[in-house]
This record gives structure tokens, sequence and C-alpha cells, in this order.
């Protein structure tokens, strides 16, 4: 009988934190700027200078800590990660191996099969990014870029409780969506601000231990991961059949070959030296401070759930959608803030904004446009300003570029007449009181109606299209 | 007579009373270092320019009235791992043989404002690591009292400028001994604040948790008014400390009734030469005949000291190192394939044989396997010492000894036997494990001509103990120069 | 010497330290470590049992920024000393991940 195996998953994401600046030093973390533009004596690594900690990263570490059911280690210090490497300006990084922030906690996920199951946390801790190495062409060499180095991460460690992609992902959206609504990070895959290593092993089913495991780099989405974890585990039982082992090591994937290779080198030792950051004091994490965290916390889904349904009326399968993303949650309610109704306002996120964001292949947290211009829109509709089709119109322009629908629909003439019979009244006076200009018209001078089309403009204080006026003007002229 | 044979506030005072102007003041220093630097090499590089256009410029905020403090005027010398703005910073090595800073270390801005004009840097020991500035990749220093014989180290250049009166003050940084056990081999008087007192920003890291500036000077006032300028808390710095106060002159007074003075046992036993011995317990008795409570007791430990301390400053130092790589600043090798071939070519060419030894310790200590065998053991010791000075406190105000086991050695000597050299900061490094203060001073001359210095510790952020009896102490004695310095000498 | 240091751990140790010795420097430094860790072992005479490692000497704790941007664009000063450059970033030999 063939053999049957079973994957052993656990994974290491690490997570950019949305503070304003580095982890170490005052400069900003926003992206882009060209190459060093973002930098300073500390983040690149200058003689003499010494690191100084944001208490935002701390207060962040902390939130997510307990959003994630772990323990907070109140005394807790950084160590000396040391390697070389050319993105890494003081060839180490300053990590936390000895007493990392966060222990022992968890999550709970969904499986496939819609049973409920916890994933453990060994462990979260904070550590600064490296920069960026940008191949240069043209010379055969790289160019060393310190705009990101420095930036704050937390490592979120799992224990290896995962047996599957699904349950991987499931975790991972999870996660996401925590540190979402704390509003720690944006966690976006595709541009590294959440990035998952996926650390796996097989084993018989059955056995009691684990077997050799190895780590797995560069996976920059949901799909890559899923096919890295398939790949991965193929790979590993190849060589167990055939008689070979498994190595420890550090696998990059490649998600256009759909493979992975070794990264270790004879340069590369693996032993990373960790000991005390003597440039650093410990941070001493009070009761009183944990408390203050807890009850700054933001309201987390469950709870947003219950609370739409009750507050808001809307149906469990609505609040659902609604709060599976902290963006569209936050849009909703700024959107109901000033005044919508929640159902018209839940219509128009999970309809108009799910379908025009898995067009364009986006996620929530893409959105761009403010609540006040979705809410510009639905009045729009309300007062009968325009009708659902041309609203739908308007709202790819909101979606796509912010745009203000009041000014939009005004400029682009979308504008439905308010009383067209005001209008007509008005026109009749018009022609009436202007009986030479009526003959010139009629008597072949078309361009006379441009005085008449003036002149109802003018009683209308502008507030009419001129294009339906001279319409109409010719209707009732030439009748 | 010869200005620069006046101490740094003297100097002060005669500029602020318009009787000398800081220019004149500068070309004073300038002439003597013509005149000697030849002979002993106390500095690696110089800045005429930059120090008489600044002279100028203090000039002019002194007539203002901008500028009143004691130091205002004064020329200084700064050792050369601090980095200075625009001026040459290289920690005497080659692998940085070509770095400009781009910003100034905390302590010298506070020296700045106080208006210092800095002359140039020291030479030093490379990176700090050795105890006679012979590591020096631009050529060793030399003691003014005898050139054949070492300064002392690491900040010997530092030492040697003060000693031979090329400048009235001088800047020094002290991990294991290097400030007081240079002092001590030339017959100045320098103190290691308390651990977090002077700020550690831009000070180019040896041994981090280790690592203290300090002032060496003529005497002790100059060496407390020095003190009182540098120290300051820096949010820049992490393990700065904000300390009660910062006022360390007040204890500039000649009365030591009541202080208790201890003198361990440990510190007098085998390896230390009896001149020295004799000198340094001469000290004792004279403060004892001003009043101080003076009595003999047992520290401890004392040989345990040495090995933690190379445990702990090398294996900070390999990871404090690791930044000078070839990449951002300083020497990149010629020739070389890939990535790795260039670090270690730079590296190895760019770092002598010494600093070499201490990164390979340093990173042993700290491999796979030995971590806790020796770096928390270390620490552990590191304790342990910390705890045995606490004790020591709770009965004494000062614990006084010698700075060195004895006077400087010939140029040479130290160097074949790293671990003989290495037994010379048997007395200085556990100050530097513990975070104590601690301040050397002359306490006599040998038969060989060389000056002898006698160490006195203080407990944590009491600095005006030891200021207390120092000052007290040299009220018996004239200060002695060298020959070199008394060009128009008694 | 009660420490001997093999030609493999001189080799790994050069590796984590990235310096490459000569072989005359490699059995110096065999030597030295050998001779320095013999007298480390010291250390071992000293009953440190239930002693808390201790690397910060005084009590300081929670030093702290505030999450305040206060670093502007300085990049011609953090590339001043680089040993080469270009476009406004440091060369170093083509390193692929």
């Amino acid at each position: 009988m063939e053999k049957q195996y079973e994957t052993v998953i656990g994974l290491e994401v690490h997570v950019e934190l949305a503070t304003k600046t580095k982890i170490f030093c005052s400069c900003s973390t926003e992206f882009g700027g060209a190459p060093n533009t973002h930098t300073c004596p500390v983040c690149t690594g200058m003689p003499g200078s010494l690191p100084v900690l944001n208490k935002q990263v701390v207060e962040y570490a902390i939130a997510v800590g307990l959003a994630t059911n772990c323990s907070i280690t109140q005394y807790c210090k950084f160590d000396r990660k040391n390697y070389f490497y050319p993105d890494n300006p003081q060839n180490y990084q300053i990590s936390q191996l000895y007493l990392p922030i966060c222990r022992n906690g968890g999550v709970e996920i969904e499986t496939k099969d819609g049973e409920k199951k916890v994933v453990g946390i060994h462990e979260i801790h904070m550590e600064e990014d490296a920069g960026k190495l940008i191949h240069d062409e043209w010379e055969d060499a790289s160019l060393v870029d310190f705009n990101r180095s420095g930036v704050p991460l937390i490592e979120i460690v799992s224990e290896p409780d995962m047996r599957s992609a699904d349950e991987v992902i499931a975790y991972l959206e999870k996660l996401r969506m925590i540190i979402q609504y704390l509003g720690a990070s944006d966690c976006k895959l595709q541009e590294g601000s959440m990035r998952a290593d996926v650390n796996l092993s097989i084993r018989e089913v059955g056995a009691e231990t684990f077997g050799t495991r190895t780590e797995m780099k560069n996976l920059n989405s949901f799909k890559a991961i899923a096919r890295a974890i398939e790949g991965e585990r193929e790979r590993q039982i190849d060589l167990l059949e055939s008689g070979k082992a498994v190595i420890q090591e550090t696998r990059r994937w490649d998600d256009n070959k759909e493979t992975s290779y070794a990264m270790r080198s004879k340069e590369d030792a693996q032993d990373y030296r960790y000991f005390p950051e003597p440039d650093l004091v410990p941070i001493i994490i009070s009761d009183e401070w944990i408390e203050e965290i807890r009850s700054r916390q933001p309201e987390l889904r469950t709870e947003k759930l219950e609370r739409y349904k009750t507050e808001y009326d809307i149906p469990q399968y609505d609040a659902e959608i609604l709060t599976s993303h902290k963006k569209l949650a936050d849009i909703f309610e700024a959107t109901v803030a000033l005044g919508k109704k929640p159902k018209e306002v839940s219509n128009w996120l999970m309809v108009e904004t799910m379908r025009l964001l898995k067009e364009h292949d986006l996620e929530p947290s893409d959105l761009t446009f403010a609540p006040e211009n979705l809410a510009k829109l639905i009045d729009l509709i309300e007062k009968g300003a325009i009708n659902r089709t041309t609203a739908k119109e308007v709202f790819e322009k909101v979606f796509a570029e912010n745009a203000d629908p009041e000014v939009y629909v005004e400029e682009n003439g979308l504008k439905i007449e308010a009383d067209d019979g005001a209008l007509k009244a008005i026109i009749e006076s018009i022609v009436a009181a202007n009986p030479q200009s009526v003959a010139d018209y009629k008597a072949g001078k078309k361009k006379a109606i441009g005085f008449l089309v003036g002149q109802t403009m003018k009683a209308m204080k502008g507030k009419a299209d001129p294009g339906t006026v001279n319409k109409m003007l010719t209707e009732i002229l030439d009748s | 007579m010869d200005l620069m044979q006046l101490t740094a506030v003297e100097l002060g005072k005669k500029i602020k009373n318009k009787e000398i102007t800081v220019k004149e003041c500068v070309e004073a220093a300038l002439a003597q270092i013509d005149a000697v630097e030849g002979q002993i090499h106390s500095f690696v590089t110089m800045d005429r320019e930059g120090a008489l256009k600044k002279a100028e410029e203090v000039q002019a905020k002194i007539d203002s009235g901008e500028l009143t403090g004691p130091l205002a005027g004064v020329p200084v010398a700064i050792k050369d791992n601090m980095c200075t703005e625009g001026l040459l910073t290289t920690c005497s090595s080659k692998i940085l043989y070509n770095f400009v800073p781009t910003y100034t270390s905390e302590a010298v801005l506070n020296l700045e404002k106080a208006g210092a004009v800095i002359i140039g840097k020291t030479n030093m020991d490379e990176f700090a690591m050795g105890s006679t500035t012979e590591t020096s990749a631009f050529g060793p220093t030399k003691n003014p009292w005898n050139t054949d014989h070492v300064p002392g180290g690491s900040s010997g250049g530092s030492c040697t400028a003060v000693a031979a009166e090329e400048v009235p003050y001088a800047l020094g940084s002290d991990t294991g001994g290097s400030i007081r056990q240079p002092s001590s081999f030339c017959g100045v008087v320098g103190i290691k604040p308390t651990y977090g007192t002077v700020s550690r920003y831009g000070l180019i890291a040896y041994g981090s948790s280790l690592d203290q500036i300090g002032p060496v000077a003529k005497d002790v006032t100059d060496c407390a008014t020095i003190l009182e300028a540098i120290a300051s808390y820096d949010p820049k710095d992490s393990t700065s400390v904000q300390r009660e106060e910062y006022d360390f002159t007040s204890a500039l007074v000649d009365d030591v009734k009541g202080l208790r003075i201890g003198i361990p046992r440990d510190y007098f036993g085998e390896g230390l030469d009896e001149e020295v011995k004799t000198a340094v317990l001469g000290a004792a008795k004279a403060l004892e005949e001003k009043g101080a409570i003076v009595e003999e007791f047992d520290l401890s430990l004392v040989e345990y000291a040495i090995p933690a301390y190379y445990v702990i400053a090398s294996a900070e130092a390999s990871s404090n190192l690791a930044r000078f790589d070839g990449v951002k600043y300083g020497y990149r090798t010629e020739a070389y394939e890939g990535l790795h071939n260039m670090y270690k070519k730079s590296r190895s060419e760019g770092f002598g044989p010494e600093v070499k030894r201490r990164i390979m310790l340093g990173s042993f200590v700290l491999s796979s396997g030995y971590y806790d065998a020796y770096y928390l053991k270390a620490l552990r010791t590191k304790a342990l010492i910390k705890q045995t000075f606490d004790k020591a406190f709770e009965k004494y105000d000062v614990i006084l000894g010698p700075a060195a086991p004895t006077t400087a050695p010939k140029l040479g000597d130290s160097l074949s036997d790293p671990i003989k050299m290495y037994l010379g900061d048997i007395y200085t490094i556990s100050v530097n494990l513990a975070g104590l203060p601690g301040l050397s001073m002359p306490c006599g001359i040998d038969s060989k001509g060389l000056p002898i210095g006698v160490q006195m510790i203080g407990d944590c952020f009491k600095e005006k103990n030891i200021i207390r009896a120092a000052f007290a102490f040299e009220q018996t004695r004239t200060y002695q120069r060298p020959v070199m310095a008394g060009k128009g000498a008694e | 010497m009660a420490n001997v240091i093999s030609d493999e751990t001189i080799e790994y140790v050069g590796i984590l330290a990235k310096l490459e010795l000569s072989e005359e420097e490699k059995e110096q430094a065999k030597k030295d470590m050998g001779s320095m860790l013999d007298y480390i072992d010291k250390l071992n005479e000293l009953d440190t049992s239930g002693v808390e490692p201790m690397s910060h000497v005084f009590p300081v704790h929670n030093v702290f920024r505030e999450d305040v941007v206060a670093n502007g664009n300085v990049r011609e000063k953090i590339l001043a000393n680089a040993p080469k450059e270009k476009d406004g970033s440091f060369v170093v030999p083509k390193t692929v991940e």
C-alpha cells in the first residue's frame, strides 16, 4: 500500500507596522521616494550612531499580541542578530530572540469543512526591516537603497499547527484582518507590508515526531503560497520515497517557474551570534500600560458584526461582507455617520464596490474614495437629480478617482432637470415677450433663437441646460 | 611665560580677562605642537586652519558676551574615535583612513557650545583596542617623559598631547582603562565618568556597554570643569542617564575630613611594581594626614575582571565593527570577485592584527554552542563584580589603588604577549564592568623618571567623592612636567 | 594549552567575521585564541549558579522616542563617504539572493 503523508506547516509572518517613523530613528517610513532620501546616520549604520526605540512600535506589537491572545512579556529586550549582507547597513539586525514581546497566543480559523481550529502563536517579536537591493544590469552590480532600512516589523511565529494550504491561507487572512482592524498595518502581500515564510515538513500519517523542515521564502501572494506548499510537499515526498533525506535549509520560491532552490551558500554560516543589544535598554511593560492599550483597542470583527445587525438593522450576510475588511467597515460607518441610510450604503459597498474591486483585481485596502463622496452620490439619487443607471456610471468615477459626484454630474450635464414644466412656462413667457425675435426666426433668421436661449437662461439664473432650452424653444417655435 | 604651561581653566580666565586672545592661545598650542610633535606623534589629524578660523569666531562670541564659560576659547584635542563633522575621523585604522563624518559627536558638540577650539584628532590604539597606542595604523605615539617608552593607551595621543603641553586638555574614551592608564603613564589627570554620564552618540563604538568619554588634563580642577561641560542627558543615546546633578566643580574643596577611603589588598599583591606600590600608598597616607579615614579591605574577584572583560568587549566589538565592510564608507579593497570576497579582503586589509584578534575571539565566543559558556558566564561574572563594589561602597566613599601595575613599558615590549598586555589593565577594567567612575592622577616619579599614577574609584554617580579626594591630594604636590613640555619651565 | 583551536574553527570563525587570514595569520590566530580561551576558562572557577547575567549595569528602562518625523533628506551626506556610488545609491558587487 502507498504511504500516506501529512504536511506540517508553521508560518513566520513579517508585518510592516503603520508607524510614521522608523523603529530606531526619526526618518519617514513613507513608500517611494528616490533612493536613500529617507535615511539618516542611524538607519545607514554610520559609525557612532545609536538607536532610540519608537514607542508606537511597542504599542502596536502589544496590540497585536493582545488581539491574538498572547501573553505580553513584561520585561523584554532587544538582541542583535549578526550576519553580513549589503541591505543590512550595520551587518547586524536589531531583533528579539531571548525575550520577545509576545508569547503563547493563537487565533481561531475555520477549516475547509467548516470546523473551527486554533493555530497557535509561538511568539511575536519586534525588529527592523532591511534596505533594498536593486540590480544594475549595466554594470553587473547591485545598488543599495536604505529607505526601507529600519522600517519597523513584527514577526509573528506560529506553531506548526497547519496541515494544508487552505489552513495557511485561512490563518493569514485571519491575521491580516485582525492587524488591519487594529490599524497596525495595511498588510499588503504584493507590496511586501505582509510577508510569509513557510516552514514545512512532512511525516507519515500517524507518526509522532516531525520530519525535517525547510523554510520557504519569497511568497508574494496567497496563490504563490498555495503553489509553494504543494510544490514543497511533493519535493519532500519525492526525496523520502527515493530514500533521500530532507535537508534543513532555506529555499527561495520562484513563482514563475513554480519551483524552489536552496539559498544556502558556503559564505552563509547561518550562525547569527545573537546577544543582548547593548545600545538599547530593557522595556518594562506594566499592567497599567497593557490595560491602557487594551482599552484603546478598536472593536474587532465579531463585535462589529453583532453591532451592525442590532444598531443598523443589517442582515447577517451583509454584515459579514461589510466587516470582512476593516476598510469596508470604516467607509460604511463613516458614510452612515453622514446621515445616509445604512441599507443603502451597504448596497453600494456590497454590490458595486465589490464588483469593481474584483474587476480591477484589487483589495478593499486599496479603496481610496472618501465616504463624503459616496454620501453625495446617495444624496443625488435621493433628490432625484440622477437616476440609478447614471449613478452607477458616476460611482465608477468615485471609485477610480475619488471624484466629487456633484461636480462630476454638473460638469457632464448628467442632472435630470428638476421641473420641465417650470422651464416650459418660462420659455413660453420669453416667446410671448419677444415677438420680434420670434418673427425673425420664423422668417428664416435661425440665429435669432440665440437671443431667446440667452433670455431663458437669464430667467432660469443659469440653472438650465442650454442644449435642453434650445431643444424646447425649437419645438415651441416650430410647432 | 609659556602659555601652554597653564591649565585650561587658567587660560580660560586669561582669555576672559582679555589678557590674551583666543588666537594667541591657539598659536601657542600650534607652536608647541611644531616643537614636539615630531618626537611623540600625538596627532593623527591636525586642523590648523580650522582652529585659527574657529578662534576668531569664538573670540567674537566672547567679546559679545555670548560665551562666558570657563573653557571658552581654550584649545582642545579630541581622540580620533569621536566623530567631528568635516574633520577626518579614523579610529587610527586603515579601514577608516578617509572617513569624514557628516555629524559631530554629542560630547564634542557640548564642548563646542562651551567655546572650545578643536586643534586636531589624537592618535589611539586602533579602535581603542590596546594599552600602548602601538596598534595605531598610523604609527605609535611616544611617551613625552621618555620617547623609548609607550604612552599607554588606548587614549595615548590625548594624554601625550596634554603631558607635552601641545594642548591644555583633551577628550579620551575609556572602555577598560583607556583614559586612566595612559594618564598614569603620562603624568596627567584623567576621569572615566559613570557609564551613561557623557553621551556616546558619535563615539565610534568598541564595547558599547563599557565605553565612556572623559576628560584628560593637567589638574583635577580642569577635569571637573571639562566633565561639567561634556556631561549631558542625551535622548539620542538610550543608555544616557538623566542624573540628578551635573555639578562637579563644587567638589573642588581641600577637605577630606571623614572621607572614607578603602584600599583593596587585592590591588597590592603579586605583579605590582614596588615603586608604584610605595607611591600609591604614599597618596593614601597623604589623604589620611588630611583627615580621611583610610583602611584596607578585601575587594575580591579582581582576577576575574580581565577574562570577563575580554569576552564581553570582544563580543560587542565583533558586532560593532561588522559595519566596516567597504560598502558605505572607509576602505574598500582594490580588486575583488563578488560580494563576500570584497567584504573579506576589505576587512582583512583594513583592520590591524589586534583588532582582528578581538573580532575573531568575539565572533567565536558568540558562535553557536559557546554563547552560554562564555558570554553568559561573563555577564554573570560582571554581576558578581558589581555586587562586590556595591558592598565596598557601603563602607567607603573612595576606593584607592594603582592605575596600572607598572610605569610605562618600553615600545615593543607589550605587543609580543597579548595576555601580558591585557594583565596591565587589571586595576582599571572592573571599573568599566561595574559602570563606576574612576580617576587617575600623578602621585610620583619612578627611578626611571617615569610618572606613577594613583587611581580613585567612586560609587556610581559619586564623581564628586573622587574629585574631592583627588583635589585634596593634588594640593599636597606640585605638578611635574616632562622636559619636553617645559620649554619655559622651572 | 587546554583549548586547541582547529583549522576548521579558524576557517569557520573567519566566515562569520568576514576575515581572510593568511596561513601565517591563521597559525597565530589559533595560538592566540587558544591561549585567550585558556585564560577565559578561569571564569569556570567561579560559582555563578543563580546569578542573573547582567548586560546593563543600571536599571534604566523604557527609553522611547515619539513617532514624529524629524529627519529630512540628507542623502548627499549619507553618500558622502561611499567608496562607490551611483544614482543616489551605494554600489556593491552583484548580489543575487
